[in-house]
C-alpha cells in the first residue's frame, strides 16, 4: 500500500475552556518517520491519544490505516503499535512473557507469536535477556522491549510518545538506530518529541507544534533553508538599539533578541552583509563584543517560527488529565 | 466469539505461581485457620454443648465440620475481596494502559481476572477439604462415590459464583480508588460485617432479629449454608441446633449468589467503562 497512513483534518480538542489542539490537519505517508516537535503542553500527546483511540475525538476527522478513528476504533487498534510516554511493562514478567502477553491480547496464533517474539528479540538485541524479569533490565533495554512489544502485531504504524525522554545521549542515539532499522523494515513511525536533535536526525518530515497549532511542516533541510544559508549572532553594548537599527536594513530579514545576543536572519550572502551591519552599528556608537556566524539549526528554526525557545519544563499549561506515576529507574 | 479473556487469565495465573510468598501464604492460611482456630474452638464448643440434648434420630455433627464449611466461605471471601487489588496496582503503574489500548473488550478484562480468582478459590477449597478430612472433619460422611462427586461439584459451583461476585466488587473498588491505603481500609471495613453477620463460624439462631435478617441475605451465609447442604447433608444437628436444608434453601442460596454476582458485574462494568487513560 502506498499513500497516507494517517490523515487528519481540522482536528480540535479542548479540556474545559482550554483548547489543547486547535484545528490541526496533516498527513503521514506510508513508510516515513514523522515527528511532532514542540514543548510539553503543546498538544502532542493529545493528538497521539486521539489517533490511538485512547481519547475520544471531539471535533474534526482522523483516519489511521484507512479506518475512521471515531467510528472504527477496533480496526484502528488492530493496525497500530504504541509506545507510551511512561514505561509500562510488567516488571514481574520476563522479557518474552511481556511480548507473549501482548500477542495473546491481540489474539495472535501461538505459532505466529513464537516466531514474532524470536524476530523482535533479535531486532532489539534482547535475545540474551529473553528470560530476564523486566524489572532487572536497564532503562534503555526496557524501552527497547516496549519497542518490540509495539511491533509484535506487525502494525501499519508505530506511535511513540516521547520515546527517549529522560535518557542520556548515548542511549538516545542507540534508540534512533533501532527506530531507523524499524523504518527500513517498512513500518511507518509517528513520534512526538521535544528534543530538537531527535526530530532533526530521525525524521523524514517534522511538524512544529505550539499552543495546539501546527506552525510549519517540512523536512529538516527545507525548514532550515527557509532561514537562509547563514545566521549571524551579535553581542553588543546595547542590544535594544542595535536591533532597531538592524531592522531598518534591507538586507536583514528579521532580528530576534535573546537574553544576551541578537539573532539575525539575512537574505543575502553573509560575506557582504556582515561588514555592512557592523559598520552601521559602530556608526551609532554601539560596541560589538562578539560576532558569530553559523548554519541554521533546528533550534533556530523553532525560534524563528514560534518566536520563543523550546525549553524543558515549559509545561505550566499542560492539561495532563489523570496521569498516574510512571515507573522510573 | 472472542477469547481474549484467556490472555488476562494467563497473566494472572502466571503471576500467582510466580510470587512464591503470596502463593505459599494463600495456601497455608486456610490450613492454619483449621488447625489452630478450628481445633481449639471445636474442643471447647463441643465441651460446652455436650450437655445440650440432641433430638433423637438426628445425626449430630461436631463443630469442626460445621466450621469447616465456614472456613471455606471465609477464606474464599478474603482472597476474592482482596483479589481486585492487582487491578489497582496495574492502574497505578500504568500497566493497564497496554491492555486498555488493545482491542480487548473491557468485559474480558473483568472476566479474565474473575476466572483466575475462581481457579485460586478452587485450589483453596480443595486444600481445606483435604486437610479438614485429615484432622477429622466429617464432610461427605456416609456418602456414596457418586454423591460425593455431586457434592463437590455443587460446592465448586457455589464457590465459583460467590468468588466472581466478590472479585467484581473488589475490581470496581480497585479501579475507582487511587491509593493502596484507601483500598485496604475500604476492604477491611467491608469484610468486618460480612464476616461477623454470617453463620460462617457460629449459628445465627440466637442472633437479634435484625442481625438475623441481615445475615440471611449475606452472601457469606448463603455460601456457608450451600456448602453445608452439600457436605453435611440435609438433616443434622450441631450444638443443639437442628438444621434441615430443603431444596428451596439451596435454590435460595444459588439464586441469591447469582443475583449478587450479576449485580457486582454490572457495577464493575460501570466503573470500568469510566476508566480513562
Amino acid at each position: 500500500m502506498t499513500g497516507n497512513v494517517i490523515e487528519v483534518n481540522n482536528l480540535e480538542h479542548s479540556y474545559g475552556s482550554l483548547k489543547a489542539v486547535d484545528n490541526i490537519s496533516f498527513t503521514v505517508k506510508q513508510g516515513e518517520i514523522f515527528s511532532f516537535l514542540g514543548p510539553n503542553g503543546a498538544g502532542k500527546s493529545t493528538v497521539i491519544n486521539i489517533l490511538t483511540t485512547l481519547k475520544k475525538l471531539q471535533k474534526g476527522e482522523a483516519r489511521v490505516n484507512g479506518y475512521d478513528v471515531a467510528k472504527d476504533s477496533k480496526s484502528v487498534r488492530r493496525s497500530i503499535g504504541i509506545v507510551f510516554q511512561m514505561l509500562c511493562l510488567d516488571h514481574e514478567m520476563t522479557v518474552s512473557e511481556n511480548l507473549e502477553y501482548h500477542g495473546r491480547i491481540y489474539s495472535m496464533p501461538k505459532k505466529e507469536r513464537k516466531e514474532r517474539i524470536d524476530e523482535l528479540l533479535k531486532l532489539t538485541d534482547l535475545e540474551s535477556k529473553r528470560n530476564t524479569l523486566a524489572k532487572d533490565l536497564s532503562g534503555g533495554m526496557k524501552r527497547r522491549l516496549e519497542l518490540a512489544r509495539g511491533l509484535m502485531t506487525r502494525p501499519a504504524v508505530l506511535f511513540l510518545d516521547e520515546p527517549t525522554v529522560g535518557f542520556d545521549i548515548q542511549t538516545r542515539m542507540r534508540m534512533w538506530e533501532y527506530l531507523r532499522e524499524i523504518k527500513r523494515e517498512g513500518t511507518t513511525i509517528f513520534l512526538t518529541t521535544h528534543y530538537m536533535e531527535e526530530a532533526d536526525q530521525l525524521s523524514d518530515r517534522i511538524s512544529i507544534i505550539d499552543h495546539g497549532k501546527i506552525i510549519v511542516t517540512g523536512n529538516s533541510d527545507e525548514l532550515k533553508n527557509t532561514l537562509g544559508k547563514d545566521l549571524i549572532y551579535l553581542e553588543t553594548s546595547n542590544n535594544k538599539t542595535a536591533a532597531e537599527i538592524l531592522r531598518s536594513l534591507r538586507s536583514v530579514k528579521s532580528v530576534t533578541e535573546d537574553t544576551k545576543s541578537l539573532r539575525i536572519l539575512i537574505g543575502e550572502d553573509v560575506t557582504h552583509v556582515l561588514p555592512q551591519i557592523m559598520e552601521k552599528i559602530r556608526g551609532e556608537g554601539i560596541d560589538i563584543t562578539t560576532v558569530n556566524i553559523k548554519k541554521p539549526s533546528m533550534d533556530d528554526v523553532f525560534v524563528h517560527y514560534t518566536g520563543h525557545e523550546l525549553r524543558e519544563g515549559d509545561d505550566k499549561e499542560k492539561p495532563q488529565g489523570k496521569e498516574t506515576a510512571g515507573v522510573s529507574e | 466469539m472472542n477469547f481474549e479473556f484467556r490472555a488476562i487469565y494467563w497473566r494472572e495465573m502466571l503471576k500467582f505461581f510466580r510470587f512464591k510468598s503470596v502463593l505459599f501464604s494463600s495456601l497455608i492460611q486456610p490450613v492454619m485457620w483449621l488447625a489452630f482456630f478450628g481445633l481449639a474452638m471445636s474442643d471447647s464448643f463441643d465441651k460446652l454443648t455436650s450437655l445440650v440434648p440432641n433430638e433423637a434420630g438426628v445425626p449430630v455433627v461436631d463443630y469442626l465440620s460445621y466450621m469447616g464449611a465456614g472456613i471455606i466461605a471465609m477464606d474464599v471471601l478474603f482472597s476474592s475481596l482482596f483479589g481486585g487489588t492487582t487491578l489497582m496496582f496495574d492502574k497505578k503503574f500504568s500497566l493497564l494502559r497496554e491492555t486498555l489500548a488493545s482491542p480487548v473488550p473491557r468485559f474480558h478484562i473483568i472476566l479474565g481476572i474473575g476466572l483466575s480468582g475462581v481457579t485460586k478459590a478452587f485450589i483453596q477449597t480443595f486444600i481445606i477439604i483435604g486437610f479438614g478430612k485429615l484432622i477429622g472433619m466429617d464432610f461427605f460422611e456416609g456418602f456414596t462415590l457418586a454423591q460425593t462427586i455431586t457434592a463437590i461439584l455443587g460446592i465448586m459451583l457455589l464457590v465459583a459464583v460467590f468468588t466472581l461476585g466478590f472479585l467484581f466488587l473488589s475490581g470496581s473498588i480497585a479501579i475507582t480508588i487511587e491509593n493502596p491505603e484507601g483500598m485496604q481500609s475500604i476492604l477491611t471495613l467491608l469484610s468486618m460485617p460480612l464476616f461477623f453477620i454470617s453463620n460462617a463460624l457460629y449459628p445465627i439462631e440466637s442472633f437479634p432479629d435484625i442481625l438475623k435478617l441481615l445475615s440471611m441475605f449475606n452472601p457469606l451465609t448463603l455460601l456457608a449454608d450451600g456448602i453445608r447442604y452439600f457436605a453435611l447433608g440435609t438433616n443434622f444437628s450441631v450444638m443443639g441446633n437442628h438444621y434441615v436444608y430443603t431444596t428451596a434453601d439451596i435454590a435460595f442460596s444459588f439464586m441469591g449468589l447469582i443475583f449478587f454476582a450479576l449485580t457486582m458485574l454490572s457495577a464493575a462494568m460501570w466503573r470500568f467503562n469510566k476508566v480513562d487513560i
